[in-house]
C-alpha cells in the first residue's frame, strides 16, 4: 500500500462518514455525508466467517500449545538448508517441511503451523498433502500472506510491508486450500527513529490486512516486529512498543476488525541486541506483561510471541517467566528459529537422521508447551539450545 | 478547547516518536528539536495514583457520586420541598457523609467544590469524615457542557483552563481523585467531531489531573436519550472508547492510575424493546473486553437514569464471572433517590435517610460481588429515573 494514499484518505474523513453513515440507521437531516456507504460496510466486519474465526483463534490459543512458524521464503529456507550443506531445491525444501510436520505427536504442543505458499500446495513424496498431515495432527494450517518488506520513501531508511494488492483473492484461494489463519510481518526499527510515518504505515497496513483476512475466512496474526537491532535499553523498547501497539489497536478498531478473531505476534520487550545491559527473563517478563496490560484488550484470545533472534533457551525461559501467573489472554509462542535450530542441525539432510531431528523438534516444542503453562524447569537442555541466534540486520 | 488545536497537536505527536529524550538517536532526527518528554507521565505522584485507584477499586465497594452542582442539588431539594440554600445543601450532604459504616460499601465519594470545603454543623471537615471511613474524597473538576460549534447540535465539556492549579488546590484540600463528565448523543449522530473533542478533552484532563496528584475518572457518557437499538449503542461505544484510549495513550496517561465511568450498553430510552440485565451485561462486557486494557484497575458504571433496582441488577449481571478489572458502580441518583424520599428534609428522619443510603449501598456492594438478590426491594427502588434531555 503506497504511503501516498494515507494522505488522500484522511482517517478523519473516513471516520466521520463511518460514524454517521452506517447502513443500520437513518441519518438525520443535517448530517454531512462524504460518500455513500457501500452495503458491505456493515458493523459485523467479519461477515459470514465470524463464528469460525473466533473458534479458530480459540483453538490456536489453547492451553499448553503454540505455533510452529515455518513460513520462510524460498530464499531464506535456502539459507537454512545451506547451513547444513544442502542445496536450495524444491525437493530439499519439501523434505525438510515434511520432516517438521510429520513429527509424531507434534499436535500435543503445536496448535498451528505457518506455511509459505509453496508448502501450502505441496505434498509429501508419497503424495499426501501437507495440509492434510497437519489437520490429522490437530494442527491448524496457516499461511504467510504478505509480500515482504521494501524501503519506505520519506522515512529514515525504514521499511514498509507490501501485500494488500490482490490480498482478498489470495486469501480466499488459501482458504480453499485449507488455510485458516494467516500472517503478515512488518517491522519497526528503533535505531532509525522510529519515525511516526513508519509506525503509522506499519499499523495501518496491519489493520487493513487484518480486515481483508477476516473477510475471507482467515484469522489474521498481527505482527509488528520491533527489531532487536540496536544498542537501546529496555526502557526505550518499552516506550516504542507502547506507541506501536496503541496505533495498531486504534486502526484495527477503525477497520472494524473483530478482536475475538485475531492473534497477535509481538516481540518481547528486551534491550537492544547491542545494549551492554542484559535483562533476566523476569525483567523481560515484567516489562512485556506491563506492555500487554496497557495495550491489549482482553477480547484478543492469544498473544503468540516471536523469538526474533533469541536463543532457543532464552525464548523458552522468557515465555515461562511470563506465565507464572494467570493472564487475561493466552500468552504463548510462535517460534521459527527457536524451534527449528537444533532440529535442523540434527538432521544434517540425512534420511537416517530424520527420527532424531523430529525428536529434537518435539523436545523444543514440549519445552515451550511447558513454558506456556508456566511449568518449564530447564532440565536436560543442551548447549546447542543455549546458543544465541541473533543475526544483525536479519532478513527473512 | 478549539478544534484547530488538534491540527497542531497531530504535528507534535509526529515528532514525538522520533524525539525521545531517552534513546540514542541516529544521525538524522526528524521533525522539531527534542522536547523533554518523560515516559512516566504522572511524575512524582505515580505510586500514590496507583495506590488510590486500587483502593477505590476494592472488592465489594464503589463510588457515591454527590457532585451535583448547586443548581442541580437545588432540584433534589425542591423535590422534597426544601429551598436551595447553602445550609440545606450542607445538611443534605452531612446526612450522606456521616452515615455510620458507609465505608464498608463505599470506597470513594465525588464532591462538588462547595462540599470539599464544607464541614459538619459540629465543625468537622467533610473530607475528614470521609477519611475516617476509609472513603477517598474526590472532586468534580470540569466546568460543564456547552454547545459545540460545527457539530450537529452537540455539546463539549469545558474545564482545561486553569485545571492544573485548580487540581493542585483540591489536592491540598484533601481530594485524591477527580471527575470530568462529557457526553455523546446518539440521536445527534454522533458526529466524528463531537467524539474526537470528547475524547481529546478527557485525555488532556486526565494527564493534567495525574500531574497534580488526582486519579482522573474518565467519563464519556453516551446518553440514554433516543430510540436506537442496543446494537447501535454498542457500535458507538466501541468507537468512543477506541478514540478515548488512543488519546489517553498519546497523552502518556498512566493507565494504572485512572478509573473509567462508562454508561452501560443499553437500548435508547425510547426504543420499543427493553433489554434484560443479562443482555445488558453481555453487550457491555463485550465492549469492555474489546476496548479496555487490563492495566485499568476499575470500571465504575454510571446509572444515567436507570431505576435504583435496574442499576443494581445490571451491575450484578456483569459480575457473574471474574473480570480482568474491578467492575463496580459510581451512582448518584441510583443511590440517593430513596434517601431523599426517606429524609423529607426533616431532622427526625435523618437516620431513616441514612439507613436508606446504607441499604442501597449494600445492595450495590453485593452486586459488585455478583451476589445480589432482589428480595425485599421497595417499589420506589424500581421506579425509573430517566428524564428526557436531562441536564445535571
Amino acid at each position: 500500500m503506497a504511503s501516498a494514499s494515507l494522505l488522500k484518505s484522511s482517517p478523519v474523513l473516513n471516520k466521520s462518514e463511518w460514524v454517521q453513515g452506517q447502513t443500520l440507521r437513518q441519518p438525520s437531516v443535517s448530517v454531512v455525508r462524504c460518500h455513500p456507504v457501500a452495503p458491505s460496510a456493515l458493523t459485523v466486519r467479519a461477515g459470514s466467517y465470524t463464528d469460525e474465526l473466533i473458534k479458530t483463534a480459540k483453538t490456536v490459543a489453547s492451553p499448553g500449545r503454540g505455533i510452529l512458524a515455518m513460513d520462510e521464503s524460498n530464499a531464506t529456507c535456502g539459507k537454512r538448508l545451506a547451513s547444513i550443506g544442502l542445496e536450495n531445491t524444491e525437493a530439499n525444501r519439501q523434505a525438510y517441511r515434511t520432516l517438521l510436520v510429520s513429527a509424531p505427536g507434534l499436535g500435543n504442543y503445536i496448535s498451528g503451523a505457518i506455511l509459505f505458499e509453496e508448502t501450502l500446495y505441496q505434498s509429501t513424496v508419497d503424495g499426501k498433502k501437507i495440509v492434510d498431515i497437519l489437520k490429522e495432527q490437530g494442527i491448524v494450517p496457516g499461511i504467510k500472506t504478505d509480500k515482504g518488506l521494501v524501503p519506505l520513501t520519506g522515512s529514515n531508511d525504514e521499511s514498509w510491508c507490501q501485500g494488500l494488492d490482490g490480498l482478498a483473492s489470495r486469501s480466499a484461494a488459501y482458504y480453499q486450500q485449507g488455510a485458516r489463519f494467516c500472517k503478515w510481518r512488518t517491522v519497526v526499527s528503533i535505531p532509525n527513529g522510529p519515525s511516526a510515518l513508519a509506525v503509522k504505515e506499519a499499523a495501518w497496513g496491519l489493520a487493513r490486512y487484518a480486515a481483508i483476512s477476516q473477510d475471507n475466512g482467515l484469522v489474521p496474526i498481527v505482527e509488528p516486529e520491533i527489531m532487536l537491532d540496536g544498542e537501546h535499553g529496555i526502557d526505550r523498547t518499552f516506550e516504542v512498543a507502547q506507541k506501536v501497539w496503541a496505533e495498531v489497536f486504534f486502526y484495527l478498531a477503525e477497520n472494524n476488525v473483530t478482536f475475538e478473531g485475531i492473534l497477535l505476534k509481538p516481540s518481547m520487550v528486551t534491550p537492544g541486541a547491542e545494549c551492554k545491559e542484559r535483562a533476566t527473563p523476569e525483567k523481560v517478563a515484567d516489562y512485556t506483561l506491563k506492555l500487554l496490560h496497557r495495550r491489549i484488550p482482553p477480547a484478543v484470545p492469544g498473544i503468540m510471541f516471536l523469538s526474533g533472534g533469541q536463543s532457543e533457551l532464552e525464548a523458552t525461559l522468557n515465555l515461562n517467566a511470563m506465565n507464572q501467573k494467570p493472564n487475561p489472554w493466552h500468552v504463548s509462542f510462535s517460534y521459527a528459529r527457536a524451534l527449528q535450530n537444533t532440529c535442523l542441525k540434527t538432521w544434517e539432510g540425512l534420511p537416517e537422521k530424520v527420527g532424531a531431528a523430529q525428536e529434537a523438534l518435539l523436545l523444543r516444542a514440549k519445552a515451550n508447551s511447558l513454558a506456556q503453562l508456566g511449568k518449564y524447569t530447564g532440565e536436560g537442555e543442551s548447549a546447542e539450545a543455549k546458543e544465541g541466534m541473533f543475526v544483525k540486520g536479519y532478513v527473512y | 478547547m478549539a478544534c484547530s488545536n488538534l491540527v497542531k497537536l497531530n504535528a507534535t505527536s509526529s515528532s514525538w516518536i522520533g524525539q525521545q529524550s531517552f534513546g540514542q538517536r541516529s544521525a538524522a532526527p526528524l521533525g522539531s528539536p527534542a522536547r523533554r518528554v518523560s515516559v512516566v507521565r504522572a511524575g512524582s505522584y505515580a505510586d500514590e495514583l496507583v495506590q488510590t485507584a486500587k483502593s477505590i477499586a476494592s472488592p465489594g465497594r464503589g463510588i457515591l457520586a454527590i457532585d451535583e452542582s448547586s443548581a442541580t442539588c437545588g432540584k433534589r431539594l425542591a423535590s422534597i420541598g426544601l429551598d436551595n440554600t447553602e445550609t440545606n445543601r450542607q445538611a443534605y450532604r452531612q446526612l450522606l457523609l456521616t452515615t455510620p459504616g458507609l465505608g464498608e460499601y463505599i470506597s470513594g465519594s465525588i464532591l462538588f467544590e462547595e462540599t470539599l470545603y464544607q464541614s459538619t454543623t459540629d465543625g468537622k471537615k467533610f473530607v475528614d469524615c470521609l477519611r475516617d471511613e476509609n472513603i477517598v474524597p474526590g472532586i468534580k473538576v470540569d466546568k460543564g457542557l456547552v454547545p459545540l460549534p460545527g457539530s450537529n447540535n452537540e455539546s463539549w465539556c469545558q474545564g482545561l483552563d486553569g485545571l492544573a492549579s485548580r487540581s493542585a488546590e483540591y489536592y491540598s484540600q484533601g481530594a485524591r481523585f477527580a471527575k470530568w463528565r462529557t457526553v455523546v448523543s446518539i440521536p445527534c449522530g454522533p458526529s466524528a467531531l463531537a467524539v474526537k473533542e470528547a475524547a481529546w478533552g478527557l485525555a488532556r484532563y486526565a494527564a493534567i489531573s495525574q500531574d497534580n496528584g488526582l486519579v482522573p475518572i474518565v467519563e464519556p457518557e453516551i446518553l440514554l436519550d433516543g430510540d436506537h437499538s442496543i446494537e447501535r449503542t454498542r457500535e458507538v461505544a466501541e468507537l468512543v472508547w477506541a478514540e478515548v484510549f488512543h488519546y489517553l495513550a498519546e497523552n502518556n496517561v498512566l493507565y494504572e492510575g485512572i478509573l473509567l465511568k462508562p454508561s452501560m450498553v443499553t437500548p435508547g430510552a425510547d426504543h420499543k424493546e427493553k433489554a434484560s440485565p443479562e443482555t445488558i451485561a453481555q453487550y457491555t462486557l463485550t465492549v469492555l473486553k474489546r476496548r479496555v486494557p487490563p492495566a485499568v484497575p476499575g470500571i465504575m458504571f454510571l446509572s444515567g437514569g436507570q431505576s435504583e433496582m435496574e442499576a443494581t441488577l445490571n451491575l450484578n449481571a456483569m459480575n457473574q464471572s471474574p473480570n480482568p478489572w474491578h467492575v463496580s458502580f459510581s451512582y448518584a441518583r441510583a443511590l440517593q433517590n430513596s434517601v431523599l424520599k426517606a429524609w423529607q428534609g426533616r431532622p427526625e428522619k435523618a437516620e431513616a435517610g441514612q439507613k436508606a443510603l446504607l441499604a442501597r449501598a449494600k445492595a450495590n456492594s453485593m452486586a459488585q460481588l455478583g451476589r445480589y438478590s432482589a428480595e425485599g426491594e421497595s417499589d420506589d427502588a424500581k421506579k425509573g429515573m430517566f428524564v428526557k434531555g436531562y441536564t445535571y
